[in-house]
C-alpha cells in the first residue's frame, strides 16, 4: 500500500512535467493543425538553458536557493520562448498554406537541427548536476520500513505546475490574446477579417508553448538531476500522447492526459517492467488514437461528405 | 540562422536608402535574436569536470563570430530575395532551356541506369566508391518501397524502418538458426515484413494525416524497443553477428576450391564479393521498380493513386479502401523487408542502432524530395541525399545538423519535390505530364 | 399523401430518420423512386436532402427506417445495412457529389478507368494475371478503355481524355463526374446538384444527357436539384422536403402549384402563399 502511494506521488509529479509539455502540443495543434515535432526538443533546450544558467549563477557565488531558482526559471522561459518563436518563423510560417507533409517534414528537420545543435554546442555527453534542492517530508512510516516520501522538489514541481496552469487558463479565457487564439482555432480567415493579427497570435501560441516546455525542462533537471540531448524525442512523443489522451485542443485535457501518462508510466515501471515503459506509453498513443481519437475532453468531429 | 523576414508580402525592389535601412533593420533584429539564442548554448560550454562535477568555460569569440555571420547572412539573404523577386526555379531558368530540359529528362533515366550497371566496371578498384554505390542503391530501394505507401497511396508512414528491421532480423535469425540460404530467406523476409505491414495497417485504417504519421512513428519505435529488450531472441543491443554472406545460388564467393573464383578459373579477390553485392542490390532495386511501374498500370495501383486523390470518391465508386490501404502497406513493407535482408547479409552483423527513427525520416525525406510517386525523382534524391551525407563523413554531428537544415530549406523551396509532375498510367493519344500542383498529397 | 400508382419500384425509402446528437436532420421520410424514371428531391437549403443521399449511398448509417433497393428481376437489398462501397459495388448505386469529387491529379480517362476498378480487379486475377500480362487481362483492359471512350464521347470530352481532371473547366468536370459514375454501370444513379454552377446552355446540355441516360442505358435517376428549369424539364416524379420531412410528392406540375411547397421556398407560411397565388400571379 505504501509502495503504491509512493508510486502515485511519483507518477503525478512526472505527469505534471509531461502535462506542461503537452500543453504546447495541444495549443499548436488546435491553432494551426500541425503536430510540432520539434516541441520535445524545445523542452530539451529549456532543460539545457536552465542547466547553464544555474551553473553560471552558482559560479558567481549566488547561493540563495529561491533567488537562483527564480532567475533560472525566468531566464530559461525567456530564451526558450525565443527559440520557439524562431522555429515557427523559420520553419513553419512559410509553409502555412502548403500541403500537409511539408510542415511535418520541416518540423522533423527542425527537431534534428535542435537535437544536433545541442550536441554540437555542448558536447555529446550527459551532464549531471548535484541535487539543488534536497530534503522532503516523510508522509507515512510503513510497517516494513518503507516510508512514503514527498520530497521538496516534488512539491515545487506540483506547485509550479498548478500556478502556471491557472495562469495560462486565465490567459486563454480572459485576455484579448486568449480570445484571439480561440478565434484563430475556429476560423482563421474570419478572425483575420475581424482584425485579429493571425500571424502574431500564432507566434504567441508557439512562444507560450515553448515557455511552458522550458519550465518542464527546468523541473526535469531539478527532479532527475541530468539533461541529455535525446530526452526531447521520447518525452515529446509521450507528451503528445498525453495531449491526445486528454483531447487535442483542450488545455485542461493536456494536463489531465499528462498526469495520466505519468501515472501509467510510473505504475507500469514499478509493477511490470522498466525496460518496456516506453513501449507502454507508445502503445497508449496507438490505442487512444484508434479507439478514442477525440480523447477525454475533446470535441468529436463529423466528416462532411 | 538567417532571414527572420519570411513574411508573405512581396517588396518591390526599392532603390537607395529606405530599402537599405529596412534591410539593416532586419539584419539587426536577426543578429539580436541570434545573440539571445546562442548566448548560453554557444557562449558557454559545460562539461563534466575531472572530479565529476560540472564545469564550464566561455566561448565568447565563437558567439561573436556566429552572431556576425547571422548579421551578414541576413543582409545577403534579403539582397538576394529582392534581386530575384518571387523566387522560383521557373524564373531562374529561361523557358526555352526548360523545354530542352524536359526533353532531356526522358534521357536521364536510361542514361542513369546504364551508368549504374557500369559502375563496378569503371570503379573496380575503388572499394570506397563501390561501397557508396551499394549504400545509395539500398536507399533507392527503400525509397521506392516507401514510395508505394506515401507517394502512390498517400499514406503518411513515419515508421518505415520497422519493415527494414523485420526483414533484417528475419533473415539474420533464419540464417543463423536454421542455416537457410539467402535465396530462401529473402522471400521469407519479405513475407514476414509484409505481414507486419498488414498488422500495422489494420489499426490505422481510419487515421488521417498527422495522426497516421505519429502512430506509424510509434509503431516503428515499438519495434526498435522490442528488439533492444527481447534479448533472448534478438541479442538486444549487441545485435546478431555472424550472419552468412550471400552465395551465387549456393556457390560461395570465397577463395576456397568450391568458390566462384575457382569455378570460373580466375584469381580470387575480395572485390568479387563487393561487386556481387552491388549487382544483387541493383537487381533487387530494379525488381522493386519494375513491380511498382507495372502495379501502377493495374487496377490496384490506380486504386492506390485514387485513394491518395480522394478517398471518399473511391468509396463511392465501390472500391474497398480497407483492402486498398492494406495492400499498399503490405507491398511497401515487403520491399522494405527485402532491403533489410540484403542489409543483414551485406554487413554480416546487425544491431538495433541501425533502425532508428532517423532512418525512417531519411527515407521519407528521400521520397518527398523526389516528388512523390516519381520513380526517377526518388532515385535522384536518394543519390543526392546519401551522396551529400557521405561528404560529411567524419563530421557526424554536423551531418545531422545540416541534414535537418536541408530538410527545412527543401520543404520551403520545393515542397512538391524535384520532379514537378506525375505521369499518367493510361492514355488515348498522348501521355501528358500532370503538374504537381494538381496532384493531391493524400490524407492517409 | 399516399401513392396510388402501380409502381415498378427501384428504391423504396420508408420512415427514414437521421439524427446527429440532438439535431434531427431527417424525420420519418418515406418516398419511392420508380425504375427507369427520373425522381427529383427538392427543397430549400438545409432541408436534409444531401443527408438523405448520404443515407441512401451508405455514407451515413440511418438512425431509423429502411431503404430498400429492388434490382431488375432480382431481390430486395437493404441499403441501410450496407457499407458505402458495398452499396456501389453490390447494389449498383452510383453517386456524384455536391462539391465535385474527381481525382484532380489523374486524367479524365484515368478517372473513368478507376470507376471500373472492381471489374478490372476480377479480370486481373487479383493483380496476378495482370502482372504477367495474361491475354484475358489485356482483353478486359481494352474493353474498359472502350467503355471509357464511349462515355467520354457521350459527354463531349473525347479530345480532352488525356488532360488532368483538375484542369478541366467546371462544367466539364460536372459532366465527367456523371460519366465516371456511369462507368460503374449502375442501376440507380444519384446526382447531388448536378446543375449547380452551370449556365443556361450547360444546364440544357445536362438535361439532355440525363434524359438520354434514362432512355438508352435505362438507368433510374434520383437527383437533388435547385435549378427548377432542370427539375421541371426532366423529372417524372418530384419529392419535396423541408426541415427534414416530406411536404409534398407528385408530378412536377402538381408539386409546382402546391401552396405548401411555395410557402417553404418563400419562407412564408401556407396561407400567405395561397393568398399570393390567388391574387393572380
Amino acid at each position: 500500500m505504501d509502495y503504491l502511494a509512493q508510486q502515485l506521488i511519483n507518477g503525478l509529479v512526472l505527469g505534471s512535467i509531461y502535462g506542461l509539455i503537452a500543453i504546447g502540443y495541444t495549443m499548436v495543434y488546435g491553432i494551426v493543425g500541425m503536430i510540432n515535432f520539434a516541441h520535445g526538443d524545445i523542452f530539451m533546450i529549456g532543460g539545457f538553458i536552465a542547466l547553464i544558467t544555474f551553473l553560471v549563477l552558482v559560479s558567481f557565488g549566488l547561493t540563495a536557493v529561491p533567488v537562483v531558482l527564480l532567475i533560472v526559471l525566468l531566464v530559461s522561459m525567456a530564451i526558450t520562448a525565443l527559440y520557439g518563436w524562431t522555429v515557427e518563423r523559420i520553419a513553419y510560417r512559410p509553409l502555412r498554406h502548403s500541403f500537409k507533409l511539408a510542415p511535418m517534414l520541416s518540423a522533423i528537420g527542425m527537431s534534428f537541427v535542435l537535437t544536433n545543435y545541442s550536441q554540437v554546442a555542448q558536447g555529446a555527453r550527459v551532464k549531471p548536476v548535484p541535487p539543488i534542492i534536497t530534503g522532503g517530508y516523510t508522509l507515512h512510516e510503513g510497517s516494513r520500513g518503507f516510508a512514503v516520501q514527498l520530497s521538496n522538489i516534488q512539491i515545487i514541481v506540483v506547485i509550479t505546475t498548478v500556478v502556471l496552469l491557472l495562469l495560462f487558463t486565465w490567459l486563454v479565457a480572459r485576455t484579448r490574446l486568449g480570445r484571439d487564439m480561440r478565434a484563430c482555432e475556429q476560423d482563421q480567415t474570419m478572425a483575420a477579417l475581424l482584425g485579429v493579427d493571425v500571424d502574431r497570435t500564432i507566434s504567441m501560441t508557439f512562444v507560450i508553448g515553448a515557455a511552458l516546455a522550458a519550465v518542464a525542462g527546468m523541473m526535469y533537471l531539478l527532479y532527475y538531476g541530468l539533461v541529455d540531448f535525446f530526452m526531447g524525442f521520447v518525452a515529446g512523443i509521450k507528451a503528445f500522447t498525453a495531449a491526445v489522451l486528454g483531447g487535442i485542443g483542450s488545455l485542461p485535457g493536456a494536463m489531465l492526459g499528462g498526469l495520466a501518462i505519468g501515472l501509467i508510466e510510473t505504475l507500469w515501471s514499478a509493477y511490470f517492467s522498466v525496460e518496456y515503459k516506453d513501449v507502454a506509453a507508445f502503445s497508449i498513443l496507438i490505442v487512444v488514437l484508434i479507439f478514442m481519437p477525440t480523447g477525454l475532453l475533446g470535441r468529436p468531429e463529423v466528416e462532411k461528405v | 540562422m538567417s532571414g527572420v523576414s519570411g513574411s508573405t508580402s512581396e517588396h518591390k525592389p526599392a532603390a537607395g536608402a529606405p530599402g537599405f535601412a529596412s534591410i539593416l533593420q532586419k539584419a539587426f533584429v536577426s543578429a539580436f535574436v541570434a545573440l539571445v539564442l546562442f548566448s548560453l548554448m554557444i557562449g558557454i560550454r559545460t562539461e563534466a569536470g575531472p572530479t565529476g562535477q560540472l564545469i564550464y568555460w566561455t566561448r565568447f569569440g565563437e558567439l561573436a563570430s556566429l552572431v556576425a555571420a547571422v548579421f551578414v547572412g541576413s543582409i545577403a539573404f534579403e539582397l538576394i530575395r529582392r534581386w530575384l523577386g518571387p523566387i522560383g526555379a521557373a524564373n531562374i531558368i529561361p523557358p526555352f532551356v526548360q523545354g530542352r530540359l524536359s526533353g532531356a529528362g526522358r534521357l536521364i533515366a536510361p542514361a542513369l541506369l546504364i551508368f549504374t550497371f557500369l559502375v563496378p566496371v569503371i570503379f573496380y578498384n575503388q572499394r570506397y566508391i563501390l561501397d557508396l554505390g551499394i549504400l545509395v542503391l539500398t536507399y533507392v530501394m527503400l525509397g521506392w518501397g516507401l514510395n508505394v505507401v506515401v507517394g502512390l497511396a498517400g499514406l503518411l508512414d513515419l515508421g518505415y524502418v520497422a519493415f527494414y528491421a523485420v526483414g533484417a532480423y528475419s533473415y539474420a535469425l533464419l540464417a543463423t538458426t536454421f542455416g537457410l540460404s539467402f535465396w530462401v530467406c529473402l522471400p521469407l523476409a519479405g513475407i514476414l515484413a509484409s505481414l507486419w505491414g498488414v498488422m500495422l495497417g489494420f489499426p490505422v485504417l481510419r487515421l488521417r494525416g498527422d495522426y497516421l504519421a505519429i502512430v506509424t512513428l510509434a509503431f516503428g519505435e515499438i519495434i526498435r524497443l522490442v528488439i533492444i529488450n527481447w534479448q533472448s531472441l534478438t541479442g538486444g543491443p549487441n545485435g546478431i553477428s555472424g550472419i552468412p554472406r550471400p552465395t551465387l545460388f549456393g556457390i560461395p564467393l570465397t577463395p576456397a576450391d568450391d568458390g566462384l573464383a575457382a569455378l570460373l578459373g580466375i584469381e580470387f579477390s575480395p572485390t568479387h564479393r563487393i561487386v556481387f553485392l552491388f549487382y544483387l542490390i541493383l537487381a533487387l532495386a530494379l525488381l522493386t521498380n519494375w513491380v511498382t511501374i507495372r502495379l501502377r498500370r493495374l487496377p490496384i495501383g490506380r486504386a492506390w493513386e485514387a485513394l491518395r486523390e480522394d478517398e471518399v470518391a473511391c468509396r463511392a465508386l465501390g472500391i474497398n479502401t480497407t483492402t486498398t490501404k492494406l495492400t499498399a502497406f503490405a507491398t511497401g513493407a515487403m520491399f522494405g523487408g527485402f532491403a533489410g535482408a540484403f542489409f543483414a547479409t551485406r554487413q554480416g552483423f546487425i544491431s538495433p542502432e541501425s533502425f532508428t527513427f532517423q532512418e525512417s525520416a531519411l527515407v521519407l525525406a528521400i521520397v518527398v524530395l523526389g516528388g512523390m510517386g516519381s520513380q526517377l525523382g526518388v532515385a535522384l534524391s536518394a543519390l543526392a541525399m546519401i551522396g551529400g551525407f557521405e561528404l560529411f563523413r567524419g563530421l557526424d554531428q554536423y551531418r545531422m545538423l545540416v541534414f535537418g537544415m536541408a530538410m527545412v530549406l527543401l520543404m520551403i523551396w520545393r515542397p512538391r519535390g524535384l520532379i514537378g509532375h506525375r505521369a499518367p498510367t493510361v492514355f488515348l493519344k498522348k501521355a501528358k505530364a500532370i503538374s504537381s500542383d494538381l496532384v493531391k498529397e493524400g490524407q492517409g | 399523401m399516399s401513392d396510388d400508382r402501380i409502381l415498378d419500384r427501384i428504391l423504396a425509402v420508408d420512415s427514414l430518420a437521421m439524427r446527429f446528437g440532438g439535431i434531427v436532420a431527417v424525420n420519418e421520410l418515406s418516398f419511392t423512386a420508380e425504375r427507369r424514371k427520373i425522381t427529383a428531391l427538392i427543397g430549400p437549403n438545409g432541408a436534409g436532402k444531401t443527408t438523405v443521399f448520404n443515407c441512401i449511398t451508405g455514407f451515413y448509417k440511418p438512425t431509423g427506417g429502411t431503404i430498400r433497393l429492388t434490382r431488375d428481376g432480382a431481390d430486395e437489398i437493404a441499403l441501410e445495412k450496407l457499407n458505402d462501397f458495398r452499396i456501389s459495388k453490390q447494389a449498383k448505386v452510383a453517386r456524384t457529389f455536391q462539391n465535385i469529387r474527381l481525382f484532380p491529379g489523374m486524367t479524365a480517362l484515368e478517372n473513368l478507368m478507376v470507376a471500373q476498378h472492381n471489374v478490372l480487379m476480377r479480370a486481373s486475377g487479383l493483380t496476378f494475371l495482370g502482372l504477367i500480362g495474361a491475354p484475358s487481362w489485356r482483353a478486359a483492359e481494352k474493353h474498359a478503355i472502350e467503355l471509357s471512350t464511349f462515355w467520354l464521347n457521350r459527354i463531349g470530352l473525347l479530345d480532352r481524355a488525356d488532360d488532368a481532371a483538375g484542369n478541366l473547366p467546371y462544367g466539364d468536370q460536372r459532366r465527367l463526374e456523371i460519366a465516371r459514375a456511369m462507368c460503374t454501370e449502375p442501376a440507380l444513379l444519384c446526382l447531388d446538384e448536378p446543375a449547380a454552377g452551370l449556365n443556361a446552355r450547360e444546364s440544357a446540355a445536362l438535361s439532355e444527357l440525363l434524359l438520354s441516360i434514362r432512355a438508352e442505358q435505362g438507368t433510374s435517376i434520383l437527383l437533388i436539384e435547385h435549378d427548377m428549369s432542370v427539375v421541371m424539364e426532366i423529372s417524372d416524379h418530384v419529392v419535396v422536403m423541408d426541415y427534414g420531412v416530406k411536404i409534398a410528392e407528385g408530378s412536377p406540375q402538381k408539386v409546382r402549384d402546391d401552396p405548401k411547397v411555395i410557402a417553404a421556398y418563400l419562407g412564408a407560411d401556407e396561407k400567405e402563399a395561397i393568398a399570393v397565388m390567388e391574387s393572380g400571379t
